[in-house]
């Protein structure tokens, strides 16, 4: 069956171009970069290269650029740098609707005593500023809010936040991993000290990030070991990958340079628009005027979502869910129960998330295929049109 | 992606019995869109008694759907009694398993059942019995001693897995914990753990857990072990009894005496032996 991907939120295909730019360094090219021979320093000079593509992707300078494992590793390390950076601070900062990464990091900050702010959001999905000026003291170590939300595409005003924050002396840290290559960043502009991004959520594999570090930011290495990264980012560097990320960050730069981001908000915006014609009680969740390009958040009241993905599965579409059923934990999402999206709705959203690769068959085929799976259920359900439901919120 | 069984898929893909009996003898009624999944189930009797129609509304995910839709075929034709006797391990077996995760699912098939029947003979609707335990999904401590006593429960996430008690705040897990203990038997409750421990509390704490844990363990084997120091996360112990000269005694050290201090007292906490 033909696969329709619609899950650009969790990983993106790798580029052609990209895997083709990769190749030689798994075969030809296998020299370590550290190495004093000129094979190696040939495959140095190459990561060099990729370097400086990635930095122009964001506006930042070639040696502002860290190469990590993953956006994981690119946020625990900003953090930790941060807090290592001011041993005497105990405050730190974030938002209740972060990627894991941050969310359970800041957890578990918590427990070993730090006294920890989670900056509530409204109902779109918008951050609560009072709530984050208000809660900044001498003693906050770091601020870390993401560019933009992976499950509804809420962007948050950096540029204003980051102006406010370093203002008072505080490091901030932006998770860019839904935002790299989707809409243009100025790092240079924008003022944030740390910035992470993920390779594999801009056409690069897996398993290849970059903690963008602001020059003068202080800073304290997480993985401890050899000179690589300036000493930075200890470990033999994944070449293959770097140089992959390399060309996929100019590609990247290529296509919003050319407004193609454009083209995807208008399928994105052709598939909201139709299924939410199609489809009564469908909400989006989410601020509709100030979102990521290629995300929708839907809500189908009184359905389940796992249900929903699954029978978009047996068409070969593939989306994902704020359900708690579809992540094995009994609650939904906490994002949308963080913008207090209701029960009624919360269980029943599902995210799609575009590419560049998006065609207009491929929305057509989801606008055709789930306004009857969403009826089935409907039909299925307790809720639908009874005098049991009440807005549960 | 879940690990359906194809009869599972075949239930959700095409559920039997959907619907509602508008003059149903029996409708029983469980979950709430809060929790995530709700069953709505009806029956109908012939004139001797037995299931003659039954129909189900679910709203909820795909094993959700199946057991319910399983529910019904798996009653028509059976007496009350019969269908009575109908436990959320039969549900699930009927679909040749579910995943652990989603043994709730079952869990509210047979209770939709025993509330349909319950309303058919007339018993006021099953009255909440004793007291609410679980309070985000509403889970009383009856219902969670019921459940371990019938699947042989052992742990809170298996309790979380088949009646959801304990799968959102967490505040009621050292509850959840003191009903298993009831329910397998006189076993002993293991020590509260505090949140954040200071190092003399975390010292008292790994005194009191190999007081009262382990060394009744090893003592099984004529062993026992002495706790010689704390430093940090490093827990030095001396082995003593017949431990002192087994062979297999750094094996015990770090898979039992370490993995039960860890589940004790603080995840990071490594043993170490001296002489």
């Amino acid at each position: 069956m033909q696969v329709t991907y619609l899950d650009n939120n969790a990983t993106t295909r790798v580029d052609p171009q990209v895997l083709e730019a990769m190749l030689p360094y798994f075969s030809d090219y296998y020299g370590n970069p550290s190495s004093m021979h000129a094979f190696g320093g040939g495959v140095a000079a190459r990561i060099q290269h990729a370097r400086e593509q990635v930095a122009r992707l964001i506006g930042a300078a070639p040696d502002e650029i860290i190469f990590t494992s993953c956006g994981t590793e690119s946020d625990g390390t900003a953090i930790r740098a941060a807090i290592e950076s001011y041993p005497n601070r105990r405050h730190i900062v974030t938002s209740r609707v972060e990627h894991p990464a941050i969310k359970n990091l800041f957890e578990a900050l918590a427990k070993k005593g730090y006294r920890t702010t989670f900056v509530p959001v409204d109902r779109e999905g918008r951050l609560d500023l009072d709530v984050l000026y208000d809660s900044l003291t001498e003693d906050t170590a770091v601020v870390s809010l993401m560019w933009a939300n992976n499950e509804t595409g809420v962007i948050f005003p950096i540029e204003e936040i980051s102006r406010q924050v370093r203002e008072r002396g505080i490091v901030f840290h932006t998770d860019a991993v839904q935002t790299a290559g989707k809409i243009p960043l100025d790092v240079a502009r924008t003022g944030v000290d740390m910035l992470s991004i993920s390779g594999h959520k801009l056409h690069a594999p897996k398993g290849i990030g970059v903690l963008y570090l602001r020059k003068g930011t202080r800073f304290a290495p997480f993985m401890i070991g050899g000179h690589q990264e300036k000493g930075r980012r200890g470990g033999t560097e994944n070449t293959a990958a770097i140089v992959g990320l390399g060309k996929a960050a100019e590609l990247a730069k290529q296509h919003l340079d050319a407004g193609d981001y454009r083209c995807v908000a208008e399928l994105r915006d052709r598939l909201e628009g139709e299924l939410i014609r199609r489809i009564p009680n469908t909400l989006v969740n989410g601020d509709r005027g100030n979102r990521l390009p290629n995300t929708t958040s839907l809500a189908f009241e009184y359905v389940e979502g796992e249900s929903i993905l699954l029978m978009l599965n047996e068409h070969g579409i593939c989306a994902s869910s704020g359900s708690a059923c579809t992540s094995g934990s009994l609650e939904p999402s906490h994002v949308l129960r963080a913008m207090g999206v209701p029960f009624t709705a919360a269980h029943g959203s599902i995210r799609f998330s575009l590419s560049r690769y998006t065609t207009g068959a491929e929305i057509d085929l989801v606008i055709e295929k789930l306004p009857p799976i969403i009826s089935r259920l409907r039909a299925m359900s307790p809720f639908w049109k009874s005098d049991r439901l009440e807005a549960v919120s | 992606m879940w690990e359906y069984t194809d009869k599972v898929k075949d239930h959700f893909l095409n559920p039997r019995n959907v619907g509602v009996i508008e003059d149903a003898d029996g409708v029983g009624e469980v979950g709430s869109i809060a929790c995530g999944d709700a069953l709505t189930f009806y029956f109908k009797l012939d004139d001797a008694g037995r299931i003659k129609d039954a129909k189900f509304q679910t709203f909820g995910c795909a094993s959700a759907i199946a057991s319910s839709s399983a529910l019904t075929e798996m009653v028509i034709g059976k007496t009350l009694d019969e269908a009575a006797r109908i436990t959320n391990d039969d549900i699930a077996r009927y679909l040749g398993g579910l995943p652990k995760e989603k043994m709730h699912c079952s869990v509210m098939g047979r209770e939709a059942l025993e509330k349909a029947i319950a309303c058919h003979r007339g018993e006021a609707a099953r009255v909440v019995e004793g007291e609410i335990v679980c309070e985000c999904f509403g889970v009383t401590d009856r219902e969670i001693d019921r459940v371990v006593r019938e699947n042989q429960l052992k742990t809170i996430e298996d309790v979380t897995d088949y009646i959801k008690a304990g799968g959102g705040c967490g505040k009621c897990h050292e509850r959840i914990q003191e009903i298993i203990g009831q329910v397998i038997g006189g076993k002993r409750l293991e020590p509260v753990k505090p949140k954040v421990l200071t190092n003399l509390q975390k010292i008292r704490l790994i005194e009191e857990s190999i007081e009262r844990e382990i060394n009744p363990t090893l003592k099984k084997d004529a062993g026992h072990l002495e706790l010689v120091d704390v430093d940090g996360s490093r827990v030095i112990v001396r082995m003593k009894g017949t431990c002192s000269t087994c062979a297999r005694s750094h094996v015990t050290l770090k898979h039992y005496v370490e993995s039960r201090l860890r589940e004790l007292v603080a995840p990071e906490l490594v043993v170490e032996e001296v002489q």
